[in-house]
């Protein structure tokens, strides 16, 4: 439900096409350190027409309550992404040994 | 007595602060929904919510003062046209977004200097509320401007839009800077600030901005008056009649 | 019909409750099924800015009115989140915002009736955002990953929403007279629209059964439905007030309470566009875009003069 609205029945729903053909301010991935000591983090996009004001809605938009101390701004065309396949990141599932587990050491040893 | 009001000088001039900031936290309010992008009524929103809260708190301090009973609400939703005390800039309607960034952009420079002079006022709960909007308002100043540099110096129509806007509030920016017998009694106090002494800084700053927008710092020597006698312009009267109309039906409720 | 790697990839994803993202292989119907539901929250959102901002002005005191401030401005972030996430499926936000200005995108019928009464702020924070927290708190479960982290977001955020507008009414509840008919008068007016917010019965609703097979909804209408008037209906008696329905009844062997049945003529007329005010709610919106055009063009001028003067001194 809720914010969703159904079609009417016998009505035809419109076929949206859709290109990402936008006239618009252009798109800003945002980042929001939450407090000093830790990493800045994504936490939304947002339109802007340049970094400054990219800066200001940021602040505006994703820390009105508080929620950072730092932000950035990337603009969304600038991120390169990985390809999500399986080969790209199954081969490190297959290397327990850099994992302190993998080691059997006697308890008499004492902290390692 | 009416208890929508305050006696000693000190109350007086805290509510004339105040009302400065009700009223364009009003202004703003009425904008919100309308503006050239949801970012920006997300922008909108923190300026009218920065503003009427430090009105509340200036109030709630008035209240306090003297042997006065009034409270924040009763001197924001009961009082007339003739005793509201604000700069008749902060009341002037917009008739789209380069009003309002023209508006904000005008007082928040005027604000900026203010909050700096009373953050060291001699009354230490003016100069605590002081210390604190002026972190709001430095920010509403550097958005305003960062506005009012991408409309003058963005396209030919934006450009004769801003210019517009600024022409029209123009004869609204002298009055920030009148000193009375009110400023000068704060000034001895210690409590208060001559705002005589912010005008060439404030021109300083909006010459600046108006240059890098590529916009012509008006020379309109009319300057209009009246608003700390509580002699305003016409727009007022309905703003009132719209932000008191609760309060003034449905009287001595709780809300 | 050859199955794609993707697609026996999506499928396992699905069935292990794992999120889908942006770039994973997703079926053209997951797509367009999701890209509609979000745009239409998104436009809900955004056009439910305008119901409650037309009692900002008039709000009663410097609290109720920042309070109110505060929370429309809510409604834009919220609107943003979502844009934004339907972004990541391929279609920009002013695509959408075209759609829905031409009326071939719409948002929840809701707000198409209009705010009369102060009280109306409280009841609107009550039952209708009421009523989609229990929709959007379902929704933090739902496989598409951006959907979801949005909806976690709104949630956290929202949950003062629901609480502010019953505490409007709590006051008019311990109010004069006046203030209690007023919110009566209120409840009476939103009572059946808010129901009306979770959509036809599961039987009626076509698009049900495929989304809760790719879990984009994880509850049905009818069960989200009752969930919301078994705990609305008590909140409605603590007020001192009824609900609009002579049918209401509790029964004590189920511990749900049973409603009357729901005018859903009136219903589909709304969402038709022939609501209160349909017309008038795309009209500001329209109105206001245009108005902006001028700012976002000069924005945007503005920022490829300056790309152009740091590429000459470079």
């Amino acid at each position: 439900m809720t914010y969703e609205v159904p079609d009417v029945p016998g009505e035809k729903t419109e076929e949206v096409s859709f290109s990402f053909d936008s006239r618009g301010w252009p798109l800003w991935e945002v980042f929001v350190r939450p407090k000093r000591g830790l990493n800045h983090a994504h936490v939304g996009s947002l339109h802007a027409a340049d970094a400054e004001t990219a800066v200001q809605n940021a602040r505006d938009s994703y820390t009105r309550r508080s929620e950072g101390v730092s932000i950035w701004v990337v603009p969304s065309t600038a991120i390169f992404a990985s390809d999500d396949s399986e080969s790209f990141f199954e081969p490190f599932a297959n290397k327990p040994y850099r994992h302190p587990t993998f080691y059997d050491i006697p308890p008499e040893v004492g902290q390692l | 007595m009416n208890t929508a009001t305050v006696t000693t000088p000190l109350a007086r001039y805290v509510v004339r602060l105040a009302d400065d900031n009700l009223i364009l936290g009003q202004r703003l309010a009425e904008y919100i929904s309308e503006a050239p992008e949801l970012e920006e009524d997300l922008a909108i929103g923190n300026l009218s919510l920065d503003h009427i809260g430090v009105a509340m708190h200036l109030y709630e301090y008035a209240a306090t003062l003297g042997d006065s009973s009034t409270t924040a609400d009763k001197l924001s939703f009961l009082r007339t046209e003739r005793e509201f005390t604000n700069v008749l800039l902060v009341e002037q309607p917009h008739a789209g977004f380069g009003d309002v960034i023209a508006r904000q952009f005008f007082f928040s420079a005027y604000q900026t200097l203010l909050w700096e002079a009373l953050a060291s006022s001699a009354d230490t709960i003016l100069a605590g509320i002081s210390a604190k909007a002026l972190k709001e308002s430095t920010y509403h100043l550097r958005h305003a401007a960062s506005w009012v540099v991408r409309l003058g110096d963005g396209t030919d129509e934006s450009h004769d839009r801003m210019q517009a806007a600024i022409d029209s509030l123009w004869r609204f920016t002298g009055e920030l800077f009148e000193s009375d017998d009110l400023c000068a009694e704060m000034v001895i106090s210690g409590a208060g600030t001559d705002p005589a002494a912010l005008q060439v800084p404030w021109d300083t700053k909006v010459a600046a901005v108006l240059r890098e927008a590529t916009l012509t710092r008006p020379t309109d020597p009319y300057q209009a008056t009246g608003g700390r006698t509580g002699m305003h312009t016409e727009h007022l009267g309905y703003m009132l009649a719209e932000m008191q109309w609760m309060q003034r039906t449905y009287p001595d409720m709780e809300w | 019909m050859q199955t794609t790697a993707g697609e026996v990839a999506f499928h396992e994803l699905i069935d292990a409750d794992e999120k889908i993202e942006p770039r994973d292989w997703m079926p053209d119907g997951y797509r367009k099924t999701l890209i509609r539901q979000i745009a239409q929250h998104a436009h809900s959102e955004v056009i439910g800015m305008q119901p409650e901002a037309n009692w900002i002005t008039r709000a009663p005191t410097l609290q109720r009115k920042m309070t109110l401030i505060a929370k429309v401005q809510d409604e834009a972030g919220h609107g943003l989140y979502l844009y934004s996430a339907a972004e990541t499926l391929g279609i920009s936000r002013d695509e959408m915002q075209q759609l829905l200005h031409e009326g071939k995108q719409k948002y929840s019928s809701i707000f198409n009736y209009p705010t009369l009464s102060w009280a109306d702020m409280g009841t609107i924070g009550w039952l209708v955002d009421g009523a989609a927290i229990v929709n959007q708190i379902a929704l933090q479960r739902t496989s598409y990953g951006p959907y979801a982290r949005a909806m976690v977001k709104i949630c956290k955020e929202e949950s003062f929403h629901a609480r502010q507008g019953y505490s409007i009414l709590l006051a008019l509840s311990r109010g004069t007279d006046e203030q209690r008919a007023m919110l009566q008068d209120s409840i009476n007016r939103w009572w059946w629209p808010a129901l009306m917010m979770f959509g036809p019965h599961d039987s009626d609703s076509a698009n049900t059964p495929q989304s809760i097979e790719w879990k984009i909804k994880r509850v049905t209408n009818d069960e989200l439905r009752q969930l919301y008037i078994d705990q609305t209906v008590p909140q409605a008696h603590y007020l001192g007030c009824t609900v609009p329905d002579p049918d209401l009844d509790f029964d004590v062997e189920t511990g749900h309470w049973s409603i009357g049945a729901i005018n859903w003529d009136e219903f589909w007329d709304t969402v038709k566009g022939n609501g209160r005010l349909n017309r008038e709610r795309i009209t500001h919106k329209v109105k206001a875009w245009d108005d902006g055009a001028w700012v976002r063009d000069a924005a945007t001028a503005y920022a490829h003069k300056q790309q152009t003067k740091l590429e000459k001194t470079a």
